[in-house]
């Protein structure tokens, strides 16, 4: 479990370019901000969804929340105390795959209890982790031996053996067609609700958003500033046609600058 | 229909040997009609006889057990010690800012350019040819390696750090599995390099190997074992890439053609 904490953040990087192009609002050297300012709180065992554009600095945040990154200026506080570098806390499930193409499922998901002692044990354990993302009679199989959702769900089994606090999800059902999808969604919520860890999730689909989360954050503009912090409590499974979430629906929407009606 | 090269391979065994039938009878009409003797252009008949006679006395053998032995020795060394320093390059910015000026300045001196040198300071024998092995295999390592280290995806890395594996294990488990491919390709490339030099440093500093063969034979006027010597130096040759071929297609590497 884990409460989040962000406090003032603010992310800038260099300006890399050397010549001001034409219409180019940087002056070459100087910084540009991707996050300017960002407070957010997120409470225990919380899913999270962020939404925003791409690029408006979503990633960005997960990254410097995941220790992979640092802030400009400003901090995150997990249960209290200062993300400053990667942990196995909190696991980040990354967009592409982020397995390991060179090790088969079962070695991948070893990655995180390769210290433990007992060898039956550890086995015990990975098989566990195997059997409940559905990829048993796969553990010798390569990454690039399964489709595109058993990948997805041979990086959750890695990233919930370690039985991590919080696992940060970025973009987590890109590239997948509309079916894996709507079945990767109700995975995560499945699991969410059974094993009861906090999810942050970057996405940029607004449906998977409402249907998923405890708490959608909107982010926009460049740089980055909060324009939505609302927390959900509809009981799931959820309609999100109709009532109060289909307006909360459109509202989204509008934040965003697109229309679902076309 | 225009078909695949399988497919043409597939069609008929006996296509690929097309092109050597062709240069055989040309080269049997040229030592005929030319005008020019035996002597000074040997025909294939002449050059088979002479294989056969090498074979028997046992020089062939001799002389490319001789080579490939000084070929072995000098790659792996070179591939000993530049795989290393190509992680090294890689991963340690330090190191990288520091050597990588020198790598590059010394990388396009010719090995052959080093034979002087290689002479004084290791005299003769197989010393200095495996000297000159060695330079002319371990550039194309180092930098390779260097190359495919820089280009693994930083996802990796942060997988790494997420798990919390420590440096040794990183270098063990991902940047060694992650450059495995690419450097097998390298290695592939550098044979060839190796197996080319080797002959020119036969021409100098020693008493065997099928540089000195050729060198030898051109002395004592014997343009049919020059031709012999090329012939088995092709011969090895395409045995040697096939064998690097071979270690591409490792397990350990199946991965890279998949993904």
């Amino acid at each position: 479990m884990a409460s989040i904490k962000i406090e003032n953040l603010v992310k800038a990087y260099p300006n890399r370019r050397h010549h001001r192009r034409k219409g180019d609002p940087y002056v070459p050297g100087q910084m540009i901000k991707v996050l300017d300012d960002v407070n957010l709180e997120f409470a225990d065992g919380e899913m999270v969804c962020i939404l925003g554009p791409s690029g408006c600095g979503k990633s960005t945040m997960l990254k410097i929340l995941a220790g992979f990154d640092t802030a400009t200026s400003g901090r995150i506080l997990v249960d209290g105390r200062e993300v400053t570098e990667p942990t196995s806390d909190y696991i980040f499930v990354f967009q592409q795959s982020g397995l390991l193409p060179w090790m088969t499922v079962w070695q991948n998901v070893e990655l995180g209890v390769r210290h433990m002692q007992d060898e039956e044990e550890k086995a015990a354990q990975i098989q566990e982790y195997i059997d409940m993302v559905e990829l048993s009679n796969f553990e010798q199989h390569f990454p690039h031996q399964l489709s595109g959702g058993m990948q997805r769900r041979a990086e959750l089994a890695r990233a919930l053996v370690v039985n991590p606090d919080m696992l940060i999800m970025d973009e987590p059902f890109t590239g997948l067609d509309f079916l894996t999808r709507m079945k990767m969604r109700e995975e995560v919520v499945n699991m969410h609700e059974f094993i009861g860890k906090s999810i942050l999730m970057v996405t940029h689909d607004i449906d998977d958003a409402l249907v998923m989360a405890d708490h959608i954050v909107v982010m926009g503009d460049t740089p980055a500033r909060v324009k939505l912090d609302r927390k959900l409590t509809f009981d799931r499974p959820r309609d999100i046609g109709t009532g109060e979430l289909a307006e909360l629906r459109d509202e989204v929407y509008f934040m965003l600058g697109v229309s679902y009606v076309v | 229909m225009l078909r695949s090269i399988s497919e043409w391979r597939g069609a008929n065994q006996l296509l690929p040997a097309v092109a050597f039938a062709i240069v055989l009878v040309l080269w049997e009409l040229v030592a005929r009609f030319s005008g020019w003797s035996e002597t000074v252009f040997p025909g294939p008949l002449a050059v088979l006889g002479s294989i056969g006679e090498m074979v028997e006395n046992g020089t062939l053998l001799q002389h490319s057990a001789a080579s490939l032995y000084r070929v072995t020795v000098g790659f792996y060394i070179a591939a000993l010690l530049g795989i290393p320093l190509g992680i090294l390059l890689g991963r340690v910015a330090l190191a990288n800012v520091i050597l990588n000026p020198l790598i590059q300045f010394l990388r396009p001196i010719s090995p052959l350019a080093w034979i002087p040198l290689a002479m004084l300071w290791f005299g003769i024998g197989d010393k200095p040819a495996i000297f000159l092995i060695f330079l002319s295999s371990f550039f194309p390592i180092v930098v390779s390696t260097a190359v495919a280290v820089g280009a693994i995806n930083p996802i990796y890395f942060q997988v790494s750090a997420n798990f919390c594996l420590s440096r040794k294990e990183t270098n063990l488990r991902i940047v060694i599995p992650a450059i495995l491919p690419d450097v097998v390709t390298a290695l592939r490339i550098s044979v060839s390099i190796a197996w080319l030099v080797v002959v020119a440093a036969e021409m100098i500093a020693v008493q065997s190997g099928l540089g000195y063969l050729i060198l030898d034979s051109r002395n004592a006027l014997r343009m049919d074992y020059v031709m012999v010597g090329m012939i088995v130096i092709g011969l090895i040759g395409v045995f040697l890439d096939y064998v690097m071929r071979r270690l591409g297609r490792l397990e350990s590497t199946a991965w890279a053609r998949k993904s």
